[in-house]
């Protein structure tokens, strides 16, 4: 084995290596849809908060716009406090409503944004402040038992 | 030894090494003087090995001084260690050639390594010290494809690549048919010669090494115990010496490893073995 | 009463030696790191290591990663399918792909292929005391011949890693898109939604060079430490494959554990 071919083996070896990589970051892991692009985070308060995890999407009209980036608990309000963090393409007005919907019966739970018609828009930091919880089905079942017994 | 030791290149003074509980060497006075051949002859675990790597600085006395051109090797940090290794060539006893380059590249790895020369010099070098050994034409070829006597030369063409000042022989006879035995012989002699180098050569090949060598030390159990020119050893009415040169079964080294008279342990057997001893008798 | 004192020493004896011998692996690592230095300033050695064991596993790595993404693509659909989501194939093979199976099979894989060859190089290398010519002649083996194969190691792993995940889930495509018939669109744009970036690639990749660490330190390892004796040698290589895969399943568990814990 000469060095020169030694050399040309290597490099096509490093250069698929790279490919395979860059195929699983762009293809795979979607790096090109803005993993990477600018955000402004976007804090909304809700009741409940039902099964929403930590980078479940957020959505408005069923396009992703961005990602839940953190949960926490307010001690003082007793609510959840959840972070969006938007990406920066999309602006949303002042008085957008949040909702934390659930794709298909049994899918996960996202965030879903309805824009409202204010013309002040969203800034980072700022909090969101009509939002709907999430449906637990316990509740609704026992409203619905309620219902039926004030009939 | 008669040279003074301020000329000699490598002397050792009351040198002690065990390797953990078991003593190798009881307290060693040597002395290479510079420009000769000496041999290091002994049997077989007597401690003659040892001696080379403490030369070598591959292992460290646990007692005693070991002084190479000046410089004390106990307590030697690895760089002025490498350095001093520059100017020596160790000659393993299989050759010790690297199986994965071919002799050319084997030659030209020292001068590689430690110079900066430019590859046609280097080619030149290379091909010069191939013919000091008679084997320029085998430079393409792999080790594999080098007998054991070819393999020999090439590692002593290695081993004075890059002209030490000291070249050190382990065996370097060991399992070679008689002509090449001869070609290794001379090959030694007239190399030391033509560097003006010295050569410590460990070895219990005694009817080659006399013809060639300057000096001989006799070693056995860890302790010098004879030493002189090969005339004097070979005139020589010591016991050992005698022994070692006409290659006779028994003499001071004796034939047996120190066990009890065989009678006593063939019928003391039944008393005093054990168990697994009695079930391999019935 | 004396078997159980004699199962407690060999226990015992065990142990000892095993903590001396992760001292010495740790202090070998030490110098190593110190001396690769002086190899990196002759790149070409750790190029010449590169093709020994990232081209030379290329293949069966290639060929392995396709058999996985074949199967996976197969279970996966038989199971999806019941529910009724067999466009999720695409996410199921890729999730399990760039999480898991990809860095653990190709690194299991490269232990064996590759691994195996450094440890039986350096260990024929010592045993032949070309090691201690090499010392003799001045020239530092740690430096000249174990540096560059545990670095040509630690770069190919993740490459190789890469490779067999990608090599994979062109596996699952094939057989479920080309085969069986899963539409194509779902097929990449479910993955697509549900895989990562950060993640689940970054993690995989972060995987995959942690095992190339272990294995080629493991490898490097076993073949200066074996005794140079053909018998040490062979159980040398023995030792490489069997503490690399427990090494590569362990550090796996304990990865993951600290990477995907609190995900869904």
């Amino acid at each position: 084995m000469s060095r020169t071919s030694l050399d040309l083996w290597v490099g096509i070896f490093v250069a698929i290596g790279i490919a395979a990589l860059l195929f699983l970051s762009m293809k795979v892991g979607n790096l090109s849809a803005g993993s990477f692009s600018r955000s402004y985070s976007v804090e909304a308060e809700f009741d409940n908060i039902g099964g929403l995890k930590v980078r479940a999407p957020v959505k408005s009209a069923g396009v992703v716009v961005g990602r839940v980036s953190s949960i926490n608990f307010d001690t003082q309000t007793y609510r959840a406090v959840v972070v969006l963090a938007m990406n920066e393409a999309f602006e949303f007005p002042k008085d957008t409503i949040a909702t934390i919907l659930t794709s298909g019966l049994l899918g996960e739970q996202y965030v879903g944004l309805e824009a409202g018609g204010d013309a002040a828009m969203l800034a980072d930091g700022d909090r969101i402040r009509i939002t709907q919880s999430a449906v637990v089905l316990e509740k609704l079942i026992g409203q619905f038992l309620f219902n039926k017994a004030a009939e | 030894m008669t040279s003074p030791t301020q000329q000699a290149l490598v002397s050792l003074r009351g040198v002690r090494f065990a390797y953990g509980e078991r003593e190798i060497l009881r307290g060693v006075d040597l002395d290479v003087p510079r420009g000769k051949v000496v041999a290091i002859m002994g049997g077989s675990g007597s401690g003659k090995t040892t001696l080379l790597r403490l030369i070598g600085g591959q292992l460290q006395a646990g007692q005693g001084s070991v002084v190479v051109d000046g410089q004390e090797l106990g307590g030697l940090g690895r760089e002025p260690l490498y350095a001093l290794r520059r100017r020596m060539g160790m000659l393993f006893q299989f050759g010790a050639l690297f199986t994965d380059m071919s002799v050319f590249d084997n030659v030209a790895f020292p001068m590689r390594e430690h110079t900066r020369l430019d590859e046609s010099l280097i080619r030149d070098l290379v091909l010069l010290k191939l013919d000091a050994v008679g084997l320029r034409g085998a430079h393409g070829l792999m080790p594999s494809e080098l007998s054991g006597g070819m393999a020999r030369r090439v590692a002593l063409a290695r081993s004075v690549a890059l002209d030490p000042m000291l070249i050190m022989y382990d065996e370097p006879f060991a399992g070679l048919d008689p002509i090449s035995l001869g070609i290794v012989g001379q090959l030694i002699r007239r190399l030391n010669d033509a560097l003006g180098a010295s050569s410590i050569m460990v070895t219990h090949d005694v009817s080659e090494s006399l013809e060639i060598v300057d000096y001989v030390f006799f070693v056995s159990d860890g302790r010098i115990v004879a030493q002189g020119t090969p005339d004097e050893i070979r005139a020589s009415k010591d016991p050992f010496v005698h022994q070692f040169v006409h290659a006779e079964a028994d003499g001071p080294v004796p034939f047996h490893y120190p066990a009890p008279p065989i009678m006593e342990a063939l019928l003391g057997e039944g008393a005093t073995g054990s168990r697994r001893d009695r079930r391999a008798v019935q | 009463m004396n078997a159980i004192a004699a199962v407690l020493r060999r226990i015992g004896g065990g142990v000892v030696d095993g903590i001396w011998r992760l001292g010495f692996a740790a202090r070998f690592l030490g110098l190593l790191l110190l001396l690769s230095g002086q190899s990196f300033r002759r790149i070409h050695l750790t190029i010449r290591e590169i093709y020994f064991s990232g081209v030379l596993s290329l293949l069966i790595i290639l060929v392995s990663g396709l058999f996985v993404g074949l199967v996976l693509g197969l279970q996966g659909y038989e199971t999806l399918q019941r529910y009724g989501s067999s466009e999720a194939l695409g996410v199921l093979v890729a999730l399990s792909l760039t999480r898991e199976l990809g860095p653990v099979v190709a690194a299991l894989l490269f232990a064996s292929r590759a691994g195996s060859a450094v440890t039986a190089e350096i260990g024929l290398m010592k045993t032949t005391e070309q090691l201690k010519a090499m010392d003799m002649m001045a020239v530092n083996p740690i430096a000249r011949v174990v540096a560059p194969r545990f670095w040509g190691g630690v770069i190919s792993m993740p490459l190789l890693a890469a490779l067999f995940s990608a090599m994979g889930i062109f596996g699952g495509w094939l057989i479920g898109v080309a085969f069986i018939g899963v539409d194509d669109g779902a097929f990449w744009s479910q993955m697509q939604s549900a895989v990562d970036f950060r993640f689940d690639i970054m993690n995989g990749v972060i995987k995959s060079v942690v095992f190339g660490i272990a294995v080629s330190l493991i490898a490097v390892f076993e073949g200066y430490d074996c005794t140079p004796t053909a018998e040490g040698v062979s159980r040398a290589i023995t030792r490489t494959v069997v503490s690399s895969a427990l090494a590569i399943l362990a550090l796996d568990f304990v990865l993951t554990s600290f990477m995907f814990r609190g995900q869904s």
